[in-house]
């Protein structure tokens, strides 16, 4: 096994449809070893984006170098090294669980089938039966053992959490978080739910209108970030370093910046930003606003 | 054994959030020396936090001197150097508090009027300490 340093990394990767661009310079540098949020709208790519780290999509431009392999090679060495997990959890709905299982080993190079068992048995999921009688969150659930059987080193999740109620959210994370703790497997996923970002990941790429408009490690991302309030004003702007956002009301003004936290000039109150609103205020930037 | 909780609307990062339940736990007596924080395995699928995150919160309260980590064994609560506040300055600054809110009330304020002036004063005195 070698240990690349970076999980991911692309150069200048677009992706053109009949009907435009879905993808554009999208230029990434992910590191190994971490939990990695894709965080945008509906439509901004990330599908797209997923589909091209796994082999399952050539670029139009660029290049995506997988732990230290260029994909589009996609050789079974590489692909054998990478997990996938598409988007509503696919299984054959008419196998049973432990069919399941029999597919999965049969179809991979590398597959450790008694460590999908003792998942599901801790979870409670029967093996005999049909994977289509199980609820959404125990699909999921065995999709997900039958991803992490692999013992892949990158796992790429689309949307894994989006059809799942709260509670079964809460325990697909905990379990995979857990295979996280277990080491050796970088986590991309991506998911238009904000709010739930900040305890599961520790990377970010924020994409809108098919470019990444914000990418960085999280808590560096919020320690160079904060809001200041004040006096409503259009002049102060220039020692504040960027302003990401400014909202005005009558007489008072809001503004987030990216200043790596200079102190506040005198009666402006400084807070610091929650992930959900950062992330928000980057979509709400004219699609021209690229920052690195 | 003690139990962290994670709230996802502070704008306070979660490792933060970690380091200071436990900074507060001491503080006030809830954690004594010697007691043992859950392994980084255990926060982190009873949480469904992500390890790296509970691993830098541990690192950064071994740097500050707040626990220990014992390889094999687990990560234990420091004697504090600074000790816990003595219970009687606990209570007067409480009872100092409560005192204040009561004058805030009785001037007409409610809860988040209270609030901002707290936040506010607080953020202008560590400011001050900070210049």
């Amino acid at each position: 096994m070698t240990a690349a340093e970076f999980a991911l990394r692309t150069d200048g990767v677009g992706k053109r449809y009949r009907k435009g661009w879905a993808l554009r310079d999208c230029t990434l540098a992910l590191p190994a070893g971490g939990v990695i949020a894709l965080a945008g709208p509906n439509g901004a790519g990330k599908t797209t984006l997923l589909r091209m780290v796994v082999g399952l999509l050539a670029p139009s431009t660029g290049t995506v170098e997988v732990l230290g392999h260029d994909v589009t090679a996609s050789t079974p060495q590489t692909l054998s090294r990478i997990g996938f997990l598409a988007q509503d959890h696919p299984l054959y709905k008419r196998f049973t669980v432990a069919e399941m299982l029999r597919f999965g080993r049969a179809c991979n190079l590398r597959f450790d089938q008694g460590m999908a068992e003792r998942r599901l048995a801790k979870l409670g999921i029967p093996l005999d039966r049909r994977a289509g009688t199980l609820s959404g969150g125990q699909q999921a659930q065995v999709a997900l053992a039958l991803a992490l059987a692999k013992r892949p080193e990158l796992l790429v999740l689309d949307e894994p959490v989006a059809s799942l109620d709260p509670l079964a959210r809460h325990e697909f994370l905990q379990v995979l978080m857990g295979a996280v703790a277990e080491g050796g497997v970088t986590v991309l996923f991506s998911s238009h739910v904000v709010h739930e970002l900040e305890r599961v990941c520790d990377h970010l790429v924020v994409l809108n209108h098919g470019r990444v408009t914000l990418t960085g490690d999280i808590d560096t991302l919020l320690a160079e970030h904060r809001l200041l309030v004040g006096p409503r004003t259009a002049t102060d702007l220039d020692r504040s370093g960027t302003v990401v956002q400014a909202v005005h009301s009558d007489r008072h003004t809001t503004l987030l910046v990216r200043d790596g936290g200079i102190p506040a000039a005198p009666g402006w109150q400084a807070q610091p930003v929650a992930l959900e609103e950062l992330v928000l205020a980057y979509l709400r930037r004219p699609s021209s606003g690229v920052a690195a | 054994m003690f139990v962290f909780r994670l709230d996802t609307h502070s704008g306070v990062p979660p490792y933060l959030q970690l380091v200071q339940q436990v900074r507060q736990a001491v503080l006030l007596g809830f954690l004594q020396p010697g007691d043992r924080l859950p392994l980084i395995r255990e926060v982190v699928e009873d949480l469904a936090i992500n390890p790296n995150t509970v691993a830098k919160a541990y690192r950064q309260m071994e740097q500050e001197n707040l626990v220990t980590g014992r390889p094999g064994q687990g990560t234990f609560v420091n004697e504090q150097q600074s000790a816990a506040m003595p219970a009687s300055t606990y209570t007067s600054l409480r009872r100092g508090l409560a005192t204040w809110l009561r004058r805030a009330y009785a001037a007409g304020l409610d809860e988040r009027a209270v609030d901002a002036l707290f936040t506010s004063v607080h953020q202008q005195t560590r400011n001050e300490d900070v210049a």
